[in-house]
């Protein structure tokens, strides 16, 4: 189960996808969303880990947590 | 009684699927046990691939499509009216004709549509091309006529997008068709992404970088476009770029019918393995509508009708069905006008990309003419 207290307002599920790949669906989500908003990523690919993080700070958005949740990782990223 | 199979749309996956369940259901099939119904409101099968190839004047529009009852074996009904709702609790299909089609397994097989107007700089009022539909792609042909100095950007503004390869394929094409005719000197090519590497397939994505250098083709990631004006790209994460002639690749989008008729929120929702709608009983989707983790291809929908011919059989015939798909995948690469490569994938396989030849472009070419075969179910 989750350890984190955030609540997200929206959640894209990208376990299994492989291409264009999670953080692909998450920019897709984040263009169509309000500033504010909480984003929450479902994703089982490793390289989600440093590729989220790597878009979420070029792009000026606010990385909240990642969650490791044994067999995919959930991430939380608010629209600024 | 007779089971009634109906597939909507007459795409890839639409007409192969239906060619190869009259051929695994034949005895059926001819004992009117059987019956099977592409209902489209396309007359014409379009081959979508070699929309690449017409801006370059390599393949004429008249090449792209052919009617599809020349494609379908003759048993297979045909009904060119247009699917208007998906009823999955009365098991029937209505079309905005008025007819109304009873089924026992209904086949989703409707595809990806371009937006083009709801793309930033394309549409009927952006300045962008692209090469996503027969007219867009004659247009483009002759804006690259008339192109000879300035800069071309290919930009990646939509996602996700079928065919993955054609991004990589259009500058690399595009290169050496200036060279050809003498203008690359004067020409400047960018290529733009989404994310921080040059193509959501990481193997692509390395195999692109020495090759992009070469050609000396700019690249630019982390690069969402927000809004395009006076020729100048703005992107969500803030940088600017100008163009002389900008072709994107639009954003793409499922029918409306999928999410009124309950099968998901945009794409298809299916089981990956069995192509079953994750919301309906005997509702199965094929191809780019669906939401399966891999490109949308025509590959794709190729393979996996393999998977969904043998379910469907196995139900018709009151067995277990056992076939399941792995998600292969198979992308020709153009790398210029003379040579090519391809990759080959699967849902937990990560594609080998060799590095490109002469023959396989001449494959890829021959491909294009074998297509048909394709989707008459032969190969």
């Amino acid at each position: 189960m989750s350890d984190t207290d955030i609540q997200a307002d929206e959640t894209v599920d990208a376990r299994g996808a492989a291409c264009p790949g999670p953080l692909m669906d998450l920019i897709g989500k984040i263009k169509d969303v309000e500033a504010g908003t909480v984003v929450e990523l479902l994703t089982g690919d490793e390289g989600s880990k440093n590729d989220v993080p790597e878009w979420v700070e070029e792009a000026n958005h606010e990385l909240l947590d990642i969650v490791d949740e044994g067999d995919y990782y959930a991430i939380y990223v608010k629209k600024t | 009684m007779t089971t009634r199979i109906v597939i909507v749309g007459g795409g890839s996956g639409g007409t192969i699927t239906a060619n190869r369940l009259v051929e695994e259901l034949d005895a059926e099939v001819s004992a009117d046990e059987v019956e099977v119904t592409i209902v489209t409101d396309d007359p014409n099968h379009v081959y979508k691939p070699l929309f690449l190839y017409v801006p370059f004047g390599e393949t004429e529009l008249s090449q792209t499509s052919r009617p599809l009852v020349d494609l379908v074996d003759h048993r297979v009904n045909l009904v060119y009216e247009r699917v208007t709702e998906i009823d999955t609790d009365g098991k029937s299909v209505a079309t905005g004709a008025g007819s109304e089609m009873d089924y026992d397994y209904l086949v989703v097989a409707t595809g990806a549509i371009p937006q083009p107007e709801e793309t930033p700089g394309l549409g009927e009022d952006g300045p962008g091309h692209h090469f996503y539909g027969p007219e867009a792609a004659a247009d483009l042909r002759d804006a690259l006529a008339d192109f000879d100095e300035g800069h071309l950007v290919l930009s990646v503004i939509g996602t996700p997008h079928v065919c993955p390869a054609a991004p990589v394929e259009f500058p690399m094409i595009a290169e050496e068709w200036f060279r050809e005719r003498g203008v690359r000197e004067d020409i400047e090519i960018t290529y733009t992404y989404p994310i921080q590497r040059l193509h959501g397939v990481r193997p692509t994505a390395e195999w692109m970088v020495p090759r992009f250098e070469d050609r000396g083709i700019d690249s630019e990631t982390f690069f969402n476009v927000e809004s395009v004006e006076d020729g100048t790209i703005e992107t969500l994460e803030g940088k600017e770029l100008d163009f002389d002639l900008l072709v994107g690749v639009p954003e793409f989008t499922a029918s409306p019918l999928i999410q009124e008729a309950g099968l998901g929120e945009e794409w298809m929702e299916v089981d990956r393995h069995t192509l079953e709608s994750d919301h309906a009983e005997d509702v199965y989707g094929i191809g780019d509508v669906t939401n399966i983790p891999t490109s949308k291809a025509g590959s794709v929908a190729h393979y996996a009708s393999g998977t969904l011919v043998s379910r469907i059989a196995s139900e018709v015939r009151g067995h277990q069905p056992t076939a399941t798909f792995d998600g292969k995948t198979i992308c020709f690469i153009e790398a210029g006008t003379e040579e090519g490569t391809f990759i080959e994938f699967a849902y937990d396989r990560e594609p080998v990309v060799r590095d490109e030849n002469r023959f396989l472009h001449w494959s890829k070419l021959g491909y294009n003419e074998a297509y048909w075969l394709t989707a008459r179910g032969v190969m």
